[in-house]
């Protein structure tokens, strides 16, 4: 084991993780705008329209993310002269933007698993409060039962945002030169895969620590009214 | 629509046969692959359960850290740093030259050692379930530490486990389309060759999610059969 040839091999991999912060960024937030239509969408009142989205989640969650980035981006370039009579070439023509798309179609069915489960969390009797304040529709929704939706799914999708760093580093086979591009590429110069993989997985366990701290805290941030209550220790290793 | 039925033709110009074959490859790896991890997952939440403090460090260790690496790496790790390690073995023998393992050894392992992270988490939470008193009233029945597992440990942790259990195995399922990259020629490998040589990318990344969601989707059937199995008995199904 060759520690100088670690550190060095881990600053290459640093010039990665921009790229690897930013897909995940990019990815995260639209699957999470995706994932909460979908999610109200399975809660809704229409059978088709909940068939919709129950058949998405369905056919997203079922098949492997990196068919469904093949599909974007080298099946869909079989349609070139459509997608550029369209003008959407430009887009389906870069790696970026198609791993983009697909990892947010693939995080927002995922995700609205999590936010559904949260909204139907939400108990009838806040609703059925706020409807007799003489909220309805949006208004309901914008403060009553996102909110408290979102507070409830934030730890479960906080889970979702490890899982989309993870996901990135495919978009390396499609030729994006984050991390796990760059550790492939170390690999195939140097032959020295357990130094890179060493490298690459700590700067990995770093960003996902970092993040999971992000979301704890933000978590703690949320739940004003949990806080402060006298506990003897954590109820979950009460029994051990 | 015909056209897409000749491509898929079991005749010598269809690929229906290759795409069959190449879909028995991803079950198979994805197979040994989740095996591996059970057996990596119940060691490691037994060392977890039970062990001393080193031991559940380091199972702690493995846990974490096998979660919050992409897989891609672990594949990586496995296949190049696997080959470079019988390469130099071979070469002690007096053997020259490069010598690979084996993409399937490599992938099933590489899928074993990530899912068994996942499955020894999903092993210890169920154990958790048990109550004290039923081990406590099998060892004052007289059962030995052997006979305790068998009939009163396994069996609860097995229907506790079940439902974390089917979604690892769906995670070993979709990840075993990672191995391609290896050129074991397994479904997507097979569908990124047809598409090399047919120019029809689509259609064949199309066919490969599509069998990847029937056989998902009979796992998932296979799942709650056996988790409706193993909850009978007991009053309102799982617990």
């Amino acid at each position: 084991m060759d520690t100088l040839f670690i550190r060095d091999s881990f600053l290459q991999l640093l010039s990665g993780v921009p790229l690897t912060l930013e897909l995940t960024a990019f990815a995260f937030l639209l699957g999470l705008m995706l994932a909460m239509l979908i999610a109200l969408m399975q809660v809704s009142r229409l059978r088709l329209v909940r068939m919709l989205a129950g058949s998405y989640v369905f056919v997203i969650r079922g098949t492997p993310l990196l068919v469904q980035i093949f599909l974007i981006y080298y099946g869909l370039g079989q349609f070139r002269p459509t997608l550029q009579s369209l003008g959407l070439w430009q887009f389906f023509r870069e790696a970026y933007w198609c791993g983009i798309l697909a990892l947010s179609l693939n995080g927002a069915a995922y995700g609205s698993e999590v936010l559904r489960g949260a909204l139907q969390s939400v108990s009838k009797r806040e609703i059925e409060a706020a409807k007799a304040c003489g909220m309805s529709g949006f208004l309901l929704y914008r403060r009553i039962i996102m909110p408290l939706a979102l507070r409830q799914a934030l730890p479960a999708y906080g889970n979702e945002l490890i899982l989309m760093v993870k996901a990135t580093s495919l978009v390396s086979i499609i030729t994006m030169m984050e991390i796990t591009g760059i550790a492939a590429r170390l690999i195939s110069e140097t032959y020295r895969p357990v130094e890179v993989f060493i490298a690459a997985g700590t700067i990995y366990l770093i960003i996902n620590f970092l993040l999971t701290r992000v979301v704890s805290m933000l978590d703690w941030w949320l739940t004003p009214h949990l806080r402060g209550v006298p506990t003897t220790g954590n109820p979950e290793h009460a029994n051990d | 629509m015909m056209e897409l039925l000749q491509l898929l033709s079991f005749g010598p110009d269809g690929w229906g046969f290759a795409l069959l074959a190449a879909a028995f490859m991803t079950v198979a790896v994805a197979v040994c692959g989740f095996l591996i991890g059970g057996i990596i997952g119940a060691v490691v939440a037994w060392g977890k359960l039970a062990g001393s403090l080193p031991v559940r460090l380091s199972a702690d260790a493995y846990t974490t850290i096998l979660r919050g690496i992409p897989d891609l790496l672990v594949i990586y790790l496995f296949y190049f740093g696997g080959s470079m390690a019988v390469t130099g073995l071979f070469n002690l023998w007096g053997q020259e030259g490069f010598v690979g393992v084996p993409p399937f050894v490599a992938g099933a392992t590489a899928i074993g050692v990530v899912s068994g992270a996942y499955q020894a988490e999903v092993f210890r939470g169920a154990f958790r379930v048990l109550a004290k008193g039923e081990i406590e009233a099998g060892k004052a029945a007289g059962m030995g530490q052997l006979l305790l597992f068998r009939r009163i440990i396994a069996p609860q942790v097995f229907r506790h486990a079940l439902p974390g259990i089917g979604n690892i195995w769906q995670m070993a399922l979709k990840e075993s389309a990672l191995i391609s990259v290896t050129g074991l020629v397994e479904l997507l490998r097979q569908a990124q060759i047809a598409a090399g040589s047919t120019r029809k990318p689509f259609e064949f990344y199309l066919i490969a999610g599509a069998i990847f969601l029937a056989i998902t989707w009979l796992s998932q059937r296979i799942f709650s059969w056996l988790e409706r199995r193993a909850g009978r008995g007991i009053s309102g199904g799982l617990v």
